[in-house]
């Protein structure tokens, strides 16, 4: 076993159903994310990956058809309860979405704003080139800090998004699919990226690339149809699916 | 495989079509610059000869050649000015709430259509409005009395127009504005508030610059509207002959609609020139303050873009 000590828990999802509308998402999903754990989530297109990771830090909110029941802990409070606030949620738990956002600004106020915003003590500088080297964009950028983000290529404007995020130093970091903008070299370069963060954060990956589960994630749920069909150890998940639908998917049977 | 058999390929036709709807685009647009050119060659023609430097520094009379344009001009800048300055940060300031804040249920629905309603009212019922609301507070005199610092009722002044014009097109503008602000992709407010972001600060520092160009179009349509309207003035009792220029809100006032549509009604025809002169002002003031916004508005892109 990797860790002797049992890890502590940084979030847990009790019988977790979210809807939108009348239409079920994610059905009754219980599960444990201990503290730097990489766990990745796959399963088909629409069975609930990015609903579910949304809903870890409340981005579920902004969606107004989106019901949600059951319980969800962070640190092992309820953040659906009464006096959470999302603010502070969102700068503990940070989210990379599946398009690169960056803000039509330039590439140095992309990673300050957040931090700004909060109050951040720290010195900018040393901040922006802490930050866009660890997401493997410091080489390409540091002559252009003041150009526009926009005139980056995709990937290069996704690995902004995600050294933007770790400028708010997040203790859990949510990756909705973050390489499917990116070449073989940059998304090297990000799974780089997540196994160096491993050491300080948690990070969630929803992501449709087994190999790419298999490489970077200690654990790996499997989704279909809105319920949690397996969560294992990702060697184990991958060799030895305890589902048949699991092993279905990752043969490539279906999906 | 052989193309022929799955394609039609009518290119001729298919180019002829374009063609034919691209001169179709050419004639609405040269019906509308015809017409609009015809319209300001007759004005300049008959107005040029009356303009002076001192046409704007008269005030009206009698004899024609002795008609001025101040009153009207000073008093159309005032109420517009003020009018700007109370519409704009109201206005924009409704939609990010309706946009941004409120809750988008069933109650959002019906202030919308409340809104879009308001936009067609007639001007002329905005005056009455006025005239009731403003002028005369729902008392029988206009006798001013003063309220926490404050003149009431207003009268036929500087501020009772105000207070009308900006009833008339802050739905204009609120419209104008909400547009502006759904036109903003959610992709950037999401990327905001995944960073820890509260709504103001999303909404103050990306939401808001990226609407500013669809913003500024809308106070660009709403303050023309204004400089433009003379039925609820009229209604309103904004005086049609004015020796002065007001010095303060609680001022009487004309304006240049008013003073060009009295002009316009007079026997001489002479005065039918002054008029020309006069629309020759509104004009310029039109262009001049659309010219001012534009440039703000390209600026707002650039920063946009930058
Ligand atoms: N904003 C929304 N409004 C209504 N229904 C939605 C919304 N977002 C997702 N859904 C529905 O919820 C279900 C789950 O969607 P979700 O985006 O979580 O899937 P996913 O697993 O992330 O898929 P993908 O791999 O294609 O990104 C789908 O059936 C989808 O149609
Ligand atoms: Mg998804």
């Amino acid at each position: 076993m990797k860790n002797p000590v049992i890890p502590r828990t940084v979030l847990e999802a009790r019988n977790l159903s979210i809807h939108y509308g009348d239409s079920a998402a994610v059905s009754g999903v219980s599960l444990k994310i201990p503290e730097r754990e990489v766990l990745a989530i796959i399963g088909p297109s629409g069975c609930g990956k990015s609903t579910l990771l949304r809903s870890f830090n409340r981005m579920n909110d902004f969606i107004d058809s989106c019901r949600f029941e059951g319980e969800l802990l962070f640190e092992g409070v309820n953040i659906y309860g009464p006096n959470i606030d999302p603010v502070e949620l969102r700068q503990r738990i940070g989210m990379v979405f599946q398009r690169p956002n960056p803000f039509p600004k330039s590439i140095r106020a992309n990673i300050t704003w957040a931090p700004r915003m909060a109050g951040y003590l720290g010195d900018y500088d040393e901040l922006v080139e802490r930050t866009l080297r660890e997401a493997a964009l410091w080489d390409e950028s540091k002559d252009k800090l003041d150009k526009s983000a926009l005139s980056l290529s995709g990937g290069q404007q996704q690995r902004l998004c995600i050294a933007r995020s770790l400028a708010m130093s997040p203790e859990v970091l949510l990756m909705d699919e973050p390489c499917s903008a990116l070449d073989p070299i940059a998304t090297g370069k990000i799974e780089e990226l997540i196994r160096g963060l491993r050491e300080q954060y948690t990070v969630v990956i929803v992501t449709h690339n087994l190999q790419q589960a298999g490489r970077i994630s200690d654990r790996t749920a499997f989704m279909y149809q809105g319920d949690l069909i397996e969560i294992d150890q990702t060697d184990r998940l991958f060799t030895q699916p305890a589902k048949k639908k699991t092993e279905d998917y990752i043969t490539g049977r279906f999906g | 495989m052989n193309r022929s058999q799955h394609f039609q390929d009518r290119f001729t036709q298919r180019h002829r079509k374009d063609r034919l709807f691209k001169s179709l685009t050419k004639v609405a647009m040269s019906i509308g610059f015809i017409a609009l050119a015809i319209l300001l060659t007759g004005i300049l023609i008959e107005g040029l000869p009356w303009l002076s430097w001192d046409f704007l520094d008269r005030y009206p009379s009698r004899t024609p050649s002795k008609a001025g344009f101040k009153a009207a001009f000073w008093g159309s800048l005032w109420v517009i000015g003020l009018t700007t300055l109370m519409t704009v940060p109201i206005g924009v300031a409704g939609a990010v709430y309706l946009e941004e804040y409120s809750a988008k249920g069933r109650f959002a629905k019906f202030i919308e259509l409340l809104i879009s309603n308001l936009a067609g009212v007639p001007s002329i019922l905005y005056g009455m409005l006025g005239l009731i609301a403003f002028v005369r507070m729902f008392q029988p005199t206009t006798d001013p009395t003063t309220f926490l610092g404050i003149q009431v009722p207003f009268g036929r002044s500087v501020l009772a127009g105000t207070c009308t014009l900006s009833l008339l097109v802050l739905p204009v503008l609120t419209i104008a504005s909400r547009e502006a602000l759904k036109a903003v992709p959610d992709s950037l407010r999401l990327a905001a508030f995944g960073l820890g972001a509260t709504r103001w600060q999303c909404v103050r520092h990306h939401v808001l610059p990226s609407a500013a160009p669809g913003i500024l179009t809308g106070v660009v349509l709403s303050i023309s509207r204004a400089l433009g309207e003379t039925a609820p003035l009229v209604m309103m009792g904004a005086l049609t002959y004015v020796a002065f220029t007001p010095s303060t809100v609680y001022d009487p006032f004309t304006a240049m609609p008013i003073q060009i549509f009295n002009w316009a009604s007079r026997p001489q025809p002479e005065f039918q020139s002054v008029a020309a002169a006069g629309i020759i002002v509104l004009l310029a003031v039109l262009l001049g303050m659309n010219a001012v916004v534009v440039l703000l508005r390209n600026r707002a892109e650039r920063s946009k873009a930058a």
